[in-house]
């Protein structure tokens, strides 16, 4: 910005900024002692603006955003620093000063849908409550009010119901109505959509959008997803390990990244990553956000047959129903693809299409209602219990959840060691030297063998986990949403140890996942599934380019930052 | 509005003023970068029972109710150490019934002129192994019920679970009376009969704990895991489930040794217990009720040592719960 100030800047400088947080410290007193979550952060709202603060989990965004509203933690505390709201320092105001700023001056999204409305109550009635408390006028026509601008068809009658009758985005448009009840300056909202599918997701985030437009409600957005917040907010402020690292308006921040964390983050969101493979793809040129090896990559042109043919796989599941009557779920129908030898596909869909089902039963955990899956020429549903066995070394799951698929009990050596003393190979020490390459192959020092799984992060547990499916030297391997639940800079780091060792080993994958913009990185082949049905398949370049399905397309309109004009390189100073 | 207008007009609408927002940077060095998912190699491996350890070593409760029991444990097993006396009704002087305490005879005598002190000290042995036998036969078919049910589901559990109401529906004291009244039973009263009796009563409880465990775990991504490693149905249950479970069902079995020693009491109190010959807290009591008006104290000592030895089950149990919380487990 230039040295001179012209009208509009000179009275945006005496203009009085809605939020402001100076040198924020807080402390958490826990049994080891005091322990600081936040130091010396300092953001800025103006009334009207959306600003997003971006972080990893554990990076104090949001504790920062709780303290904001004074809804910290009982062993929380501010240590210093200051929090502004319209002029007033409210750090350390009285809890009866928050309840009068709650609701009618700082109003709250919370992040999960599915707990945060209370299960006993109508829908209705939990708006009420909010109206009420705030001294608004709450009768039925006020609570429908409220519902309908929250984009609720049909809300006069919705408000009689209880949450479980909503699905997941209906709750949260139900959260964000009692949020923007009472009409608040600012709106905190902390990962309002994490928990939702993309397309959900993408219309939350246009309805608040309208909405804060439309009241000039000032939007303090807290998410993990750096394309998203840029495509969200004008101002970004970035926090890692309890501290601001960088901030800045939005667009500039994305493109000319300063300090090496942003810089790290910019190259790892996949959101970001998969907008520039798009870019490079337009221009004609090279990109290092490809992890899949390209088509005359490292596989031998021999080995390229088809390893896994699904034919019209079905599955039924019988629903209960009360009293020995049962009605039939068709969960996977009639789906057919292939899956070349040393290729990566991958199988995407939101909640409920089916996906998981379908990776279940390749894995043989499952038996298909109808339909064939062929592995190496064989139908795998008619291994007798040897030839079963003998097909467990040869495919393998990694697991969405890194605190889920580790035995506690097991240290990691036991856990890595367990399929070689499973299949009766080597001996104790053979077992042992195995165990020692596979943790350097999926870069965890050796002295990792002797811990448990929960000394571990969750990006290391998911390493351990890929040791383990690598242990046999399996020729495919079924990843479901095996990333998912990793922050992005580990997810970047797991996703590119998978990459090199599919062009080390000559692996397979079939990737499950609800994430197009991890698809773009990782997938040479795409199978899009909507309710059990496949829609589209495809090479990925070809469905990311021209998407023949009207499904396909909202999928990619989806993926946060789809609008975001960026470079295809990214400049790592 | 379409998505991409909501976009573009947020970069650039000219409807707002333009407000300027500072590009802030962090000086690297005080916000220094660090190695991405590092290891934390600092702090010695900890397995979940060695955390477990580390934070029971440090509670008042524990550490009070393990020695309790350490004490107890060291009289049942060695109880001459601790008394000198042999306190056999042959060694009883009829002279000294229902006399004071005197020297070497701290607690006073019962109405058949025994030492309480020794009869306390020796009838610890009963009473503990009737708890610890009771609870190792409810631990293992109990757990096997449990285990079974939980894991295998179906028919198998609707079965068991109604085997397992009926048994719990039914009041153990009236059913121990009922069944000891039986001709096998009542001529040959011993240890064993009634550690059988309090099995078939008691099993239920832990068979419930260990069925809502395994099927807590059952579903875990680990043991889908192990299966597709190809780790047999049964070896998975034995390997992975059923360690995971242990938990709950330690904790309820320590809390439930504590009532198998009250059962003990409650029966031989009411003569369907252990025979008359064998010593224990129990038979004190009964035998000692006679006199209590005259003389309550040979019946107030068993009773305390009977208190003391339950409650520090019962504090263990307590300590172990809050140890082993699945919940206070991730970090």
């Amino acid at each position: 910005m230039s040295a001179s100030v012209d009208f509009q800047e000179a009275e945006y400088a005496t203009e009085r900024p809605l939020l402001e947080i100076r040198n924020l410290a807080i402390g958490f007193t826990t049994s080891n002692g005091e322990v600081n979550a936040v130091r010396n952060a300092h953001l800025t709202v103006m009334p009207g603006e959306t600003v997003a603060i971006v972080g990893e989990s554990g990076s104090g965004k949001s504790t920062t955003a709780l303290a904001a509203i004074g809804l910290l933690p009982g062993n929380g505390r501010v240590a210093a620093g200051q929090i502004l709201f319209d002029g007033e320092d409210i750090s350390n105001a009285s809890e009866k000063r928050m309840i009068e700023l709650r609701g009618n001056s700082i109003g709250m999204v919370p992040q999960d849908p599915m707990s945060n409305l209370n299960p006993v109550w109508k829908i209705g009635d939990q708006v009420r409550e909010t109206l009420k408390a705030n001294g608004l006028p709450s009768g039925p026509d006020d609570v429908a009010k409220v519902l309908s601008q929250a984009g609720l068809p049909d809300a006069g009658s919705r408000a009689k119901q209880y949450p479980h009758e909503f699905s997941g985005g209906m709750r949260q448009r139900a959260l964000i109505a009692i949020g923007l009840a009472c009409q608040p300056r600012l709106l905190i909202a902390d990962e309002p959509t994490s928990a939702l599918d993309v397309t959900v997701q993408r219309q939350i985030l246009d309805h608040l959008d309208k909405m804060t437009t439309e009241l000039g409600t000032a939007v303090l957005l807290i998410t993990h997803d750096l394309g998203l917040a840029a495509e969200r907010a004008d101002q970004v402020v970035v926090m890692y390990r309890g501290q601001v690292v960088e901030s800045g308006p939005s667009l500039e921040l994305l493109q000319n990244p300063q300090h090496p964390y942003t810089q790290r983050l910019v190259a790892s969101a996949p959101s970001l990553a998969s907008r520039r493979i798009q870019a490079a793809k337009e221009l004609g040129v090279e990109t290092d956000d490809m992890l899949a090896p390209s088509e005359t990559g490292v596989v031998e042109p021999s080995k390229t047959d088809e390893v896994l043919q699904i034919q019209n796989l079905r599955k039924v599941f019988k629903l209960r129903s009360g009293l020995g009557k049962s009605t039939d779920f068709t969960a996977v129908d009639d789906v057919s693809f292939s899956v070349k030898r040393g290729t990566t596909t991958a199988i995407v869909g939101e909640s409920g299409s089916g996906k998981s089902t379908v990776a279940q039963m390749v894995l043989n955990l499952l038996a298909p209602t109808s339909g064939k899956i062929i592995f190496d020429g064989v139908d795998t549903s008619t291994l007798n219990s040897k030839d079963l066995f003998a097909f467990r070394r040869r495919v393998q799951p990694i697991f969405q959840d890194p605190y889920g698929s580790l035995d506690p009990m097991y240290n990691i050596f036991r856990t890595i060691e367990e399929p070689l003393r499973t299949h009766k190979i080597g001996d104790k020490a053979s077992r042992e030297k195995k165990v020692r390459e596979l943790l350097d192959q999926v870069a965890l020092p050796q002295s990792t063998m002797q811990r448990y799984p929960n000394e571990l992060s969750g990006g290391q547990r998911q390493r351990v986990a890929i040791a383990r499916a690598l242990a046999l030297d399996p020729e495919v391997i079924i990843c479901d949403e095996a990333v998912s639940a990793l922050d992005v800079l580990v997810q970047a780091q797991v996703l590119n140890l998978l990459a090199e060792l599919q062009s080390r080993l000559v692996l397979t994958y079939l990737f499950i996942t609800h994430d197009l913009a991890v698809v773009r990185q990782i997938a040479d082949h795409v199978c899009v599934m909507e309710k059990g049905k496949l829609v589209e398949t495809g090479s990925t370049d070809d469905v990311f380019e021209s998407p023949q399905q009207d499904y396909t397309r909202a999928l990619l309109n989806a993926i946060p930052g789809a609008g975001l004009m960026l470079p295809p390189e990214v400049e790592v100073a | 509005m379409t998505p991409d207008n909501t976009t573009t007009a947020r970069h650039a609408d000219s409807r707002r003023p333009a407000r300027r927002t500072e590009h802030f940077v962090a000086d690297v060095s005080e916000t220094p970068l660090q190695v991405t998912d590092r290891v934390k190699d600092e702090a010695a491996p900890l397995s979940l029972w060695g955390e477990a350890w580390k934070n029971l070593r440090k509670q008042p409760l524990f550490i009070i109710s393990a020695l309790l029991i350490l004490v107890v444990v060291a009289v049942s097993l060695f109880p001459g150490l601790f008394s000198p006396i042999d306190p056999t009704s042959e060694a009883c002087q009829l002279a000294n019934s229902d006399a004071g305490p005197a020297a070497g005879h701290p607690l006073g005598f019962t109405q058949q002129g025994c030492d309480v002190y020794a009869r306390v000290i020796f009838g610890t042995r009963s009473s503990v192994t009737v708890g610890l036998l009771t609870t190792i036969g409810v631990l293992l078919i109990g757990g096997i019920m449990g285990a079974v049910a939980g894991y295998y589901g179906g028919w198998i559990d609707s079965v068991l679970a109604r085997i397992n109401d009926i048994f719990f529906a039914l009041p153990l004291i009236l059913g121990a009376i009922v069944l000891m009244q039986l001709p096998m039973f009542r001529t040959n009263k011993t240890v064993w009969t009634l550690v059988l009796i309090l099995i078939v009563f008691g099993w239920p409880q832990i068979a419930r704990i260990t069925r809502g465990a395994v099927i807590e775990v059952r579903n875990a991504d680990f043991v889908t895991a192990a299966r597709s490693l190809g780790v047999s149905k049964f070896g998975a249950l034995m390997r992975h489930v059923l360690p995971n479970s242990l938990a709950p069902i330690i904790v309820v079995a320590t809390i439930s040794l504590g009532t198998f020693i009250v059962a003990e009491s409650t029966l031989s109190f009411l003569g369907i217990g252990l025979p008359p010959s064998v010593m224990s807290w129990g038979n004190d009591i009964q035998a000692a009720q006679a006199s209590l008006r005259s003389n309550p104290m040979p019946l107030l000592y068993p009773a305390i040592a009977l208190s003391i030895t339950v409650l520090s089950f019962i504090m263990l149990g307590d300590a172990l719960r809050d140890a082993l919380d699945p919940k206070a487990r991730k970090r």
